[in-house]
């Protein structure tokens, strides 16, 4: 990357610093959100407790950063859920009914998330139905495939290296810090930062979000865009599916139930806005994490679920309202 | 409420029924207002203009109670206004009519004009009522169209400006502001509004008339307060203004020059249409485009110009006739336009020509990100370089190629659109109203840019140019020929220095000689 150019106009330096902020903002709310449970109870602020926060972080993380591409597209997929679960019973099913190495059991279930991906791409160009609709329609259908596919019951797998992904370490790995499966979430989001930052594709999916007409008048292929975009989307519900059959050490149909709402809150959060154009690969991470650290922090005050879950509906609100806030002034 | 209809005119009346003095207005280091007067009378049209940025909309925020005046007075029929906000300023008597409407599509005419005010006892709406007061606002208007249960959404632009005028009678309005009130209308609906305006004028309301068309102004009102750099510079009897004086007092400068012209060398024919029609309009359209010309389309709205462009370019879809550009003849999308190299320019920059949300740089090289990195990667850095070249070279007003394009000014947003196509390097420029909306100095850019593409200064090769424009001035001052299109047929081209205005108007609006 070349230098950034010097702009030497007092409002540049402002608006600069008021990027900053902006950008920083869901990082900000997150060390917040830390701090005011580790100062409650001091067990936070442990390693163990980072790769617990890390563990459950990981299936709702690595949906949300192919969720942050639908969502800077402008528009939303609801069957993330059911792609997650039908992932997770199509790896199970592989390496159980097929008997396949656990490596292609992998690449199945990332694949198997890939073609619901394509399959939610293609109605929504082709048929022209707007992607709330879709994907409100494939939730129930993907999900009713994952039921059918193992035959409504859990597939129990055996794999060691499958089940290790999101594992708390064993004394003698502390030094790899946080799990494989961590690991991996950081990996492919920050392929996917590079992915929306320094490629044509990325850049086609700020344009697509922010005019949509605008984009097709540049000559932007918009349906084969929106493909790559359902597609790629699909392919990280894919890899979340497999964290979810190493978290369960089973193929679940009816896992991850409801877990698109928490996918798309952390978009949210993290700086998403509905109307496209607009979210970041970190924000939604950091939103997956904020969530996260208030279900944990909640627990280790021995608060209700209910108490939990008020905190939680609470918190996405006032920080996406933070988020316009900070932005009408910005702007 | 309905009184207001028969709004009290008094030629004896010592106040003025609106005066404005000495309003000024800043926005942080910006000063927006530096000294505004304004005086009309009630019966009477006063027409107020100015270049882009010249503080109008501005002084009609001011006005309307958008924003409060730092300094100056208000006065009301001789009594102090100062609205605290727009529906403080609606129930002393201050109505706008925005050039986009703010109207609710899915209810009725009568539900619109009577929206905020029904009549009602406990909230239950008296319907019989509703329904003779909005007979009674909408009596006036030559608009069988105009039934009081139709949806407003299904009434045309011009209709339902209407429905909005007559909303504004019927809160009892007693000055009423329009601004730019022709801009989307056909010839026709133009007549119809301005013997409106002259009814309403005769009934005693105090009429301000916001327009770009000094043609317009000069017709309809009775007196122009002209606007300059946040000030009045002048004020006067239409009658009495010619439309030179009214300009040079806008542009503080005679224009000259405002339109230059290079010799140009008429190349090879490189966009070549023959009998081509979309599904509605255009009807039948041929015709060729030469390297080193600018050929003009004029004619009304709605006649079918920027479906012709539309189609041409793929944004529509063709359903007979041939286009060749260059050697490619087939099917047309925009992807492949582009990449045969023709660029266009849409007529709508906020909604389809510019990504506005996206910064400068972004939005310039949209159509072709290539070249900016190894492997096909788009590196940031060079982007903004490439931008900072035509940011430089066009004089586009900004922080920097990273910049929003939402804080950037109409014109200066035009640009941009335009550099799209210069940095994509395009050979046919397919320009869709280039000058709409943007002040005289991003004009006169616009229009020494176009002369300088086609006569290929620098040793460039010339560029050919397809630009449709309603302005008739401006056509005959940039292009080499123009054809008129009417109701979605093209006529033929003839050279810009054979015709005149009147020939134009006449053809397009179906009555020219058939030659």
């Amino acid at each position: 990357m070349s230098a950034e150019p010097l702009e030497d106009l007092p409002a540049a330096a402002r608006a600069n610093w008021l990027q900053w902020v902006n950008r920083l903002g869901p990082v900000l709310a997150l060390a917040v959100v830390y701090g005011a449970f580790a100062a409650k109870s001091p067990r936070m602020f442990s390693l163990a407790a980072v790769e617990t926060i890390t563990i459950q972080t990981v299936i709702v993380g690595t949906a949300a950063v192919g969720m942050t591409l639908v969502i800077i597209s402008g528009g939303i997929d609801l069957s993330v859920g059911s792609m997650i679960a039908i992932s997770s019973v199509a790896g199970a099913y592989l390496l159980v009914k097929l008997g396949v190495s656990p490596f292609v059991g992998v690449c199945g279930a990332v694949l198997a998330g890939a073609v619901c991906g394509l399959f939610n791409g293609l109605i929504i160009t082709r048929a022209r139905v707007v992607p709330f609709i879709v994907t409100l329609g494939t939730l129930l259908v993907v999900r009713g495939a994952a039921k059918g596919l193992a035959q409504s019951a859990p597939i129990n797998i055996d794999s060691q290296w499958i089940t290790g992904f999101v594992q708390t370490l064993g004394d003698g790995e502390r030094w790899k810090l946080l799990p494989p499966g961590g690991w991996m979430m950081i990996l492919l989001a920050a392929l996917f930062w590079a992915l929306l930052r320094y490629t044509r594709l990325g850049r086609h999916t700020y344009a697509i979000g922010s005019n949509e007409q605008t984009a097709r008048l540049c000559g932007v292929a918009v349906e084969r865009v929106k493909l790559w975009i359902y597609g790629l989307s699909g392919a990280c519900a894919g890899l979340s599916g497999v964290m979810l059959l190493s978290r369960q050490g089973q193929g679940d149909p009816t896992g991850a139930m409801g877990y698109e709402l928490d996918v798309i809150a952390a978009v949210v959060i993290g700086g998403g806005s509905l109307s496209g154009g607009e979210g970041s690969i970190v924000g939604s991470i950091v939103g997956a994490l904020i969530m996260t650290v208030i279900r944990t922090g909640c627990n280790l005050q021995g608060l209700q679920p209910w108490v939990t879950q008020i905190v939680t509906g609470a918190i996405i609100v006032v920080a996406v309202a933070l988020d316009r806030l900070r932005h009408r002034r910005a702007t | 409420m309905a009184e207001g209809l028969e709004v009290a005119s008094g030629p004896g009346a010592a106040a003025p029924r609106l005066d404005m003095r000495d309003v000024h207005k800043r926005f942080g280091a910006t000063v927006a207002l530096a000294g505004v007067s304004l005086t009309v009378e009630s019966g009477e049209v006063h027409a107020l203009v100015g270049e882009n940025g010249a503080g109008k909309s501005t002084l009609m925020k001011v006005l309307s109670g958008a924003h409060p005046a730092d300094r100056g007075t208000m006065r009301l029929d001789g009594r102090d206004y100062r609205p605290r906000n727009p529906l403080d300023a609606r129930q002393a008597g201050v109505a706008m009519i925005y050039q986009e409407l703010s109207l609710a599509g899915h209810l009725t005419v009568e539900e619109n004009i009577l929206l905020g005010m029904e009549p009602h006892t406990l909230g239950l709406i008296h319907r019989r009522e509703v329904r003779r007061k909005a007979l009674e606002a909408i009596r006036y208007f030559e608009h069988p169209e105009i039934r009081p249960d139709v949806p407003v959404g299904r009434l045309t632009v011009a209709a339902q400006q209407l429905v909005e005028v007559a909303r504004a009678l019927a809160v009892g309005c007693r000055v009423l502001v329009l601004d730019e009130p022709t801009s989307s209308l056909t010839r026709q609906d133009v007549e119809r509004l301005f013997a409106l305006i002259q009814r309403l004028k005769d009934q005693g309301h105090a009429i301000v008339y916001i327009s770009h068309f000094i043609e317009e102004v000069k017709r309809v009102a009775d007196r122009v307060t002209v606007l300059r750099d946040g000030k009045s510079v002048g004020v006067g009897e239409a009658s009495d203004l010619t439309i030179e004086q009214i300009v040079s007092m806008m542009v503080g400068r005679t224009v000259q020059d405002l339109y230059p012209r290079s010799p140009r060398t008429r190349g090879e024919a490189v966009l070549e249409v023959q009998g081509l029609a979309g599904i509605d309009k255009p009807v039948s359209a041929s015709f060729a485009l030469h390297r080193g010309e600018v050929l003009g389309i004029a004619g009304l709205v709605g006649a079918g110009r920027t479906e012709l462009l539309r189609t041409l370019f793929g944004l529509m879809p063709v359903r007979s006739g041939t286009v060749r550009i260059g050697a490619y003849y087939g099917p047309a999308s925009p992807t492949r336009r582009w990449a045969q190299g023709a660029g266009i320019l849409s007529e709508d920059r906020k909604e389809e020509g510019l990504a506005l949300s996206m910064s400068v740089a972004d939005n310039m090289t949209l159509s072709k990100l290539k070249g900016f990195g190894p492997l096909g990667l788009v590196l940031p850095g060079r982007q903004a370089a490439a931008a900072r070249r035509w940011v430089d070279r066009l004089d586009i007003r900004c922080r920097g190629p990273r910049q929003r394009l939402l804080d950037l000014s109409g014109g200066n947003q035009q640009k941009v659109a335009v550099a799209r196509m210069l940095q994509h390097d395009v050979d046919i420029l397919l320009l869709d109203e280039p000058t709409r909306g943007i002040d005289v100095a991003a004009k006169a850019t616009l229009y020494k840019l176009i002369d300088e593409l086609t006569c290929g200064a620098d040793g460039r090769e010339p560029k050919a140019v397809l630009m449709v424009s309603s302005y008739l001035p401006e056509l005959l001052g940039v292009c080499d020929r123009i054809a008129v299109m009417c109701r979605g047929r093209l006529g033929p081209a003839r050279n810009a220095a054979d015709v005149t205005e009147k020939d134009l108007m006449l053809e397009a609006t179906g009555h020219g000689d058939a030659a």
